[in-house]
């Protein structure tokens, strides 16, 4: 294969029109060019309560309001939404109406959608819906959960939705004989992935067309198109789902459904117009799924030498009021934690417990940066009784590189089991440490290391079409969408390579269902992997059949062919070729010419050859469908250095110096995947030491606006410097390993270690604060 | 209120928010709405030539004035403007929603510091949110704005003098 666009820094073709302001966002849509109707929710204020009436005859009666719709409206209004990922170890799974009409179990919970002519008059009539609540006990912390002094839900007895227990090797004995042993308690509180675009989505309904058109802020088109189609009995070629430009991601985009996924298109076919409904800020903090709360307790048990012999580990997980996403997050949280450490005996159990708090489903990171911070800190901890140095306790447990395949035993989130496919884990601690360089000078500067692993390019697959039209240029499709991973330039690189094609020949399509219909989602840092590959295999596919064609015409062996600057051509013999407009035209034995070369594709022009003019399982078009289904998750892994300052009187945190050494397998565009871990430890560093979702004891989140939920500026966030090293792959074709998570995953354990040297107090648990430090600071006075 | 060198009618609601009347009455849905509050700047518009948020004004109170929008800095048929340009060159934008803003902002910013020093960048662009880039590569886009913008004195013409 050559390797030409592969690899090389492309600028992106993304860029023009989101920077000219013609980017599509849900909000922008205007399909129909007639005005859509606007809407707005009532959303419960308590966090417990059990409804005793709605009236929303105030409202309905406001001039401009087109309809409300209760629960009581609804012919789906009984139905619990779907379970997207059952478990058997999920016994007491609950997932939540598309609007309350008994008991609303979070703050934010959606009870009545307005719809009308416009989002003002929406506004306004939702402030006339009554609801009459009869406040219940609130239980908001995961401790509270596990308690179980109230319960979120009357029929889950002790709040535990589910509860599992894995262990690999014999972790009691192992403990038993333990040279030293230490127990140590680590809190994680939730967080929120906070894109810049909130939610949204449009849909319309054509009577005469007998069909449904959805645009959606969504990480899956493909899967909200098929739960539509079930929903209200339609055929899946009558429902057609898009996602247009997606204003960020990072995980809470996913999933199956949000209320509005369903009362939108349901509004639009009820009321034969265009509807919309776009989140406001405020509602996002609290309508929109969260993640990261856990509590666990860990012990130890380890030699003189600073080398783990046991681990266990007995964690509690906030899942919030519902379970939709399954128990995704604990399951990864438990597969991670080993991180990239030799551990011989490892026992893992976690419940799931519900909260009277926004449901949770994955956040960039998704379990990982919780597991990886009580792994960090446990090695830290056994660094500093022992008297060692913080990268010599890392190093005497790593796995070495000549033990992969590595297998772990634990649970993954595909189904499979724990087993890391590649890496060379101490190369990317020593070459952090070179890179971070000496301590620099004066009084409360503290140094932070955190390495880990990411499982990333889980299955089940992803497609791609790939079609080389009669111009020369190239379209290719495929299901996922992207929220600014430049999918349309890294995909058309991957073609380019295989077309012999210049990278701006190939227009590629994604997350538009009416360009490809099949395919799973955008998330779990899959997209390189399932979608790039199955990019690969449709373009390979292409190739092969251009090289056919063409040699029929040259009257080569197709082996001999090569493709190359737009032509296919004899290896060896540039002159001997044709353009590779000219072999899309001839794929496509036609009647009527239409110019432009076509001429030479009809009855009495194409070089004749015996037989019909399509052969048995030959197909007219160049073009091909291919798909990636991964054998498993393929394992980038990553470590990340910094030094810090904390101010001692303000608490302030100065980042000195941050350095983060990465390796996702072969690199398909180095200048995306710096933005990628750039991005990703910059919400790291949020998620670390600025934004906490601040719950009070009645479950109000008290800081749901930008204005206290602190998202970092530029002036909070340092330069990052970053090395990559390429372990390619040996599960897929290209080679690649995910990246979208990885900038995140360590960055509390590298901030939490930093500042505890820094200030000389322990470092327990996320997120820190000026204040959190301040107070820890008091304590050890 | 003149919108892109265009003349247009008062806005008819007297309590529209300048964001969703350029958005959705005049249909310049370049300028993006990421908080109502004031605080990610995605909504960044220039009035006589001056970054504002343009959900924190009354569509009423820009009458009278000069507004420009993202989509006015470059025509369709014309090369990018310098900002735009810079921001491609530097991978200055990945989900493309505080793109605008960010971009309003810094042709602000260079027209009162043609040559900004790593502090004024940080302090000119510490009013919009990003949650994709990490805000290196915006910082590099900066950067390069102020190589590719024509001499400040030839320039946009405002803010000369301000500090």
């Amino acid at each position: 294969m050559t390797t030409r666009w592969f690899g090389a820094p492309v600028q992106r073709v993304e860029d023009d029109r989101l920077l000219r302001g013609h980017g599509r966002f849900t909000d922008d849509i205007n399909e129909t060019g007639q005005r859509a109707l606007e809407c707005c929710f009532v959303r419960s204020a308590y966090a417990h309560a059990r409804i005793r009436s709605i009236d929303a005859s105030a409202a309905r009666e406001m001039p401009a309001v087109v309809a409300v719709y209760t629960a009581a409206d609804l012919p789906f209004g009984g139905l619990d939404l779907p379970l997207l990922i059952p478990h058997p170890n999920l016994t007491h799974g609950r997932t939540q109406r598309c609007l309350a009409s008994e008991i609303v179990r979070y703050a934010g919970e959606a009870v009545a959608f307005v719809v009308a002519t416009d989002r003002y008059v929406a506004e306004d009539a939702a402030e006339l819906v009554s609801i009459d609540y009869e406040p219940l006990p609130v239980v908001i912390t995961p401790e509270a959960a596990a308690r179980a002094d109230h319960l979120v839900h009357d029929d889950v007895p002790g709040n535990v939705a589910a509860e599992m227990l894995q262990e690999v090797g014999d972790v009691d004995a192992a403990m038993k004989s333990a040279a030293r042993r230490k127990q140590l308690r680590f809190r994680y509180e939730r967080g929120a992935a906070s894109p810049m675009e909130a939610r949204a989505v449009w849909a319309t309904w054509s009577a005469e067309e007998h069909k449904l058109t959805v645009y959606d802020s969504t990480q899956s088109p493909t899967s909200i198109r098929g739960g539509l189609a079930v929903l209200f009995g339609l055929p899946e070629s009558s429902v057609e789902v898009i996602a247009p430009d997606v204003g960020g991601g990072f995980g809470p985009k996913i999933m199956l459904f949000y209320p509005d996924e369903l009362l939108v298109p349901f509004a639009a076919m009820q009321l034969g117009r265009a509807v919309k409904w776009t989140e406001d800020r405020q509602e996002h903090f609290t309508a929109v799924n969260q993640e990261r709360g856990q509590v666990h307790e860990v012990e130890v048990g380890f030699d003189d030498d600073g080398r783990v012999v046991a681990l266990s580990d007995d964690f509690v997980h906030d899942g919030g009021a519902y379970t939709p996403y399954g128990i995704i997050l604990p399951i990864i949280t438990a597969g991670q934690v080993p991180g990239p450490y030799r551990i011989p005996n490892y026992r893992v159990r976690f419940r799931d417990v519900y909260t009277n708090a926004t449901p949770t489903s994955p956040y960039r990171g998704a379990g990982r940066p919780h597991a990886c911070f009580v792994m960090e800190r446990t090695l830290d901890s056994i660094a500093s009784e022992l008297g060692l140095d913080r990268a010599e306790v890392r190093r005497r447990n790593l796995i070495q590189p000549d033990q992969f395949p590595y297998e772990v035993g634990v649970a993954w989130q595909d189904g499979n089991t724990v087993v890391y496919d590649s890496g060379d884990y101490p190369r990317l601690l020593e070459r952090a440490l070179e890179m971070l360089g000496p301590k620099p000078a004066g009084d409360n500067v503290g140094m932070g290391l955190g390495i880990y692993v990411e499982g990333t390019g889980v299955g089940p697959y992803e497609g791609a079409h790939v079609q080389v039209l009669v111009s020369g240029k190239v379209v290719a499709a495929t299901g996922i969408p992207s929220q600014g991973q430049a999918h349309a330039t890294v995909w058309a690189q991957v073609v380019a390579d295989e077309l012999g094609v210049d990278v701006s020949d190939v227009e590629v399509s994604s997350g538009d269902t009416r360009r490809f219909s099949w395919g799973v989602g955008t998330f779990a840092s899959r997209g390189a992997v399932t979608a790039g590959n199955a990019m690969h295999v449709a373009a390979r596919m292409v190739a092969t059949r251009a090289k056919q064609i063409a040699a029929e015409q040259l009257e080569a062996n197709p082996d001999d062919l090569e493709l190359v600057g737009g032509r296919v051509r004899v290896k060896g013999s540039p002159d001997r070729g044709i353009p590779l407009a000219a072999v899309a035209v001839l794929s496509n034995p036609v009647r009527y010419a239409f110019g432009g070369g076509t001429e030479a594709a009809t009855q009495f022009a194409s070089k004749p050859r015996p037989g019909p003019p399509l052969h048995e399982g030959e197909q007219p078009g160049l073009e091909a469908t291919g798909y990636y289904s991964p054998p498993g998750s393929t394992w980038a892994s990553g470590c990340h250095a910094a030094y810090v300052r904390v101010e001692p009187k303000t608490f302030r945190l100065e980042i000195l110096k941050y350095v983060v050494v990465h390796d996702c397998g072969r690199v398909i565009n180095p200048l995306v995947l710096q933005g990628q871990i750039e991005g990703g430890v910059a919400q790291g560093i949020g998620g670390a030491f600025y934004e906490r979702l601040a719950y009070d004891a009645d479950g109000q989140l008290r800081n749901a606006s930008f204005m206290e939920f602190l998202i970092p500026y530029a002036t909070e966030i340092p330069p990052i410097e970053i090395d990559h090293f390429e372990t390619p792959s040996p599960l897929n074709p290209l080679g690649v390993k995910g990246a979208g998570e990885a900038g995140v995953i360590p960055v509390g354990a590298v901030i939490g270690s930093a500042i505890e040297e820094a200030l000389g107090v322990p470092i327990t648990e996320m997120p820190l604060s000026p204040l959190k430090l301040y107070e820890l600071s008091m304590l050890k006075k | 209120m003149k919108v892109n060198g265009v003349n247009h009618p008062s806005p008819a609601d007297a309590r529209r928010l300048l964001s969703d009347h350029l958005r959705h009455e005049l249909g310049l849905t370049g300028t993006h709405v990421g908080c109502e509050h004031g605080v990610c700047g995605c909504c960044t518009v220039l009035l006589d030539g001056a970054p504002v948020r343009s959900c924190l004004m009354l569509a009423v109170q820009a009458e009278g004035h000069d507004v420009t929008t993202i989509e006015g800095l470059a025509r369709d048929d014309q090369a990018l403007h310098p900002v735009q340009q810079a921001f491609h060159e530097c991978h200055g934008l990945q989900c493309g929603f505080c793109t605008p803003g960010f971009v309003m902002s810094v042709v602000g910013l260079l027209a009162q510091h043609p040559s900004p020093s790593p502090q004024q960048i940080d302090e000119g662009i510490a009013g919009n949110l990003c949650r994709c880039t990490g805000y290196a590569s915006i910082r590099r886009a900066v950067q390069r704005a102020a190589e590719l913008s024509p001499s400040p004195h030839r320039g946009e013409g405002r803010g000369e003098g301000e500090t």
